[in-house]
């Protein structure tokens, strides 16, 4: 009887988060997959019997949508201008700071981390305040160095630099700490070897550290990357989607498509589109990892 | 010999001379970088900077269009706003309700750490393997099966269908696994020889021994219950279940113009979490070296 109950332990120890994970995260990629064959809507809820399969209508159907295809332009827009601008402050600030003695420096871990904890309902409604045309402390700064006003939100280009400059602001943090914690593995005595032979700082960081900080640069950017492509939030409560879906995301098309037009099925499309999307540039980019670290 | 002597002196002299010039240049790059790193930290303060002196500003003053830095008519009418006009006082609740679960389901994440670090059990690398694998499964691809999903169950628009969702997560099982790894086999052996039960083992035993990475998580645990945002939006339509992220939200559209007082709103949201955050932040920065983020 004993060995029974061990025997069943683990099994009781894991089923709660066993079960959940199985019905909010498993389950859904294969209702997920099912929907985008059909064309469930608000009816289709309320009686299954009128739901119909249609195919590969939905898939077809979205990617000749105009709006699918600005939201997938304004994804790579984020991707490209995004994860690199996080890449460099990250690790520019981690670098600093772990070059810094003095005991302020730990101040500043602090100080750079705090946007990437606060609710980004609160930052955006801050920010939209920010970048506000004519109460705003952004345009309001500009006057006093005679610079022109900006218009932060309204034009389609700025607009999506704007929702960048944000998400930037709140991404720095959680990656300068990743950048941190492989600064401090990296072992003092090659830096010591290095100075010996008389290389200057810039040597040591460009001979050293940035080669042995290859990996959680590697992991940065797949997280970023990843992030970016479902980058959401921010135009979602900033602008929702304006000026003329010029900052709408492709994460942002299908939350719209789902929730505020119903298109069940539609949307489920969208979403597969997404996840194959971000399957396959996170393979190309372990492809490329492994190249770089042949020569 | 004098020859020698000479030179090693000048050789001393020389030495000296460019371990000062280098000591100098050293200091001097510290000051730079010190310099650097305050100005890109007020750059980064002053979204906060600004929503707090805004939030004590009366609604006219706001309104200027030449702003002073500090409030010039101290009040603290918008936070009472947010208490009489608005409903904050209930979204607060909702929130905290959300965040006494979202620590039920930190307990769920460390008991699956716990069966998946210290139990031999058919099919355990399998079930950890799909754990994982749940990671990777971007939030858009399955919004819409789990409100469909939580729709069929009947718990749209309940407590339960905002909490439910969220509850486990792969990160936090990994976390607890990797870190309960470490604990020795014999202290849990000689616990269940005494004649403990399991339950017990795990509570008086595991848990305590498993605080460091408890209090990354249960810091974390409570930052993304307070801040969540879109189950809540998505599953409450009634505005007594609306937390405070959807009641912000909601100001946003109602009070528009009103900045005074959706600062003092934001303020009320963000300020608490700093607080927590400072008061804390040794744990949450150092556990992701303990959790071997390297």
């Amino acid at each position: 009887m004993k060995s029974f109950m061990a025997n069943k332990t683990p099994y009781f120890f894991i089923a709660p988060a066993l079960i959940l994970l199985t019905v909010f995260s498993i389950l859904p990629i294969f209702v997920a997959l099912i929907i985008s064959f059909t064309d469930l809507d608000l009816v289709g809820i309320a009686d299954w019997s009128s739901i119909s399969f249609v195919g590969f209508e939905n898939y077809k159907e979205v990617v000749s949508d105009p709006i699918f295809l600005k939201s997938i332009f304004n994804t790579l827009f984020y991707v490209v201008i995004g994860v690199p601008l996080v890449i460099v402050c990250s690790l520019g600030i981690a670098l600093l700071i772990n070059f810094g003695k003095a005991r302020i420096f730990k101040a500043f871990r602090v100080v750079f981390y705090m946007p990437s904890i606060t609710n980004v309902v609160a930052v955006a409604v801050v920010w939209s305040y920010l970048y506000n045309p004519q109460l705003g402390l952004f345009n309001h700064l500009l006057e006093l160095l005679n610079l022109p006003s900006v218009p932060w939100l309204q034009d389609p280009t700025m607009a999506k630099i704007s929702l960048i400059a944000l998400a930037l602001w709140r991404a720095i943090g959680l990656n300068m700490i990743i950048f941190l914690a492989a600064l401090q593995g990296i072992p003092k005595t090659y830096y010591e070897a290095a100075q010996l032979d008389g290389a200057n700082n810039w040597q040591q960081m460009f001979k050293i550290t940035i080669p042995l900080l290859r990996y959680a640069i590697f992991f940065v950017s797949i997280t970023t990357m990843i992030g970016w492509l479902q980058f959401f939030e921010e135009p979602f409560v900033m602008t929702n989607g304006g000026p003329l879906d010029s900052t709408t995301s492709v994460a942002l098309f299908i939350y719209r498509n789902g929730f505020q037009f119903s298109n069940f099925g539609y949307a489920a499309a969208g979403s597969f589109i997404l996840f194959i999307a971000i399957i396959i540039i996170t393979m190309i980019q372990f492809k490329l990892q492994k190249k770089g670290q042949d020569y | 010999m004098k020859v020698e002597v000479e030179n090693k002196m000048k050789f001393n002299a020389v030495q000296k001379q460019s371990l000062s010039s280098s000591v100098k240049q050293e200091r001097a790059q510290q000051w730079v970088a010190g310099i650097i790193l305050t100005i890109g930290g007020l750059l980064v303060s002053i979204p906060f900077i600004w929503m707090i002196l805004s939030a004590f500003k009366p609604e006219s003053e706001v309104m200027q269009l030449t702003p002073t830095l500090l409030p010039q008519d101290f009040t603290l009418e918008n936070f009472q706003n947010l208490f009489v006009n608005m409903n904050f006082a209930l979204y607060l609740k909702n929130t905290l309700i959300i965040v006494l679960w979202s620590f039920v389901g930190l307990f769920l994440n460390a008991m699956a750490g716990y069966a998946f670090a210290k139990f031999e059990f058919k099919g355990r690398n399998k079930l950890f393997f799909l754990v994982l694998a749940t990671m990777m499964i971007p939030g858009q691809v399955t919004m819409i099966p789990v409100y469909l999903i939580l729709n069929q169950m009947q718990l749209t628009n309940t407590m339960a269908g905002i909490v439910l969702p969220g509850l486990v997560g792969a990160f936090g099982i990994f976390l607890f696994r990797q870190f309960m790894t470490t604990i020795p086999d014999e202290l849990l052996e000689a616990a269940r020889l005494d004649g403990a039960s399991e339950l017990r083992v795990f509570w008086q035993i595991v848990l305590p021994m498993a605080k460091p990475v408890m209090a990354v998580q249960g810091i974390l645990t409570f930052i993304a219950g307070w801040n969540s945002f879109l189950w809540p939006l998505i599953i409450a339509n009634d505005e007594s279940l609306y937390t405070l992220s959807v009641g912000l939200q909601l100001l946003k559209g109602q009070y528009g113009g009103n900045f005074a007082l959706q600062m003092a709103g934001s303020t009320f949201m963000v300020v608490p979490i700093i607080i927590i955050f400072i008061l804390f932040q040794r744990y949450i920065i150092d556990g992701y070296t303990i959790s071997g983020m390297k």
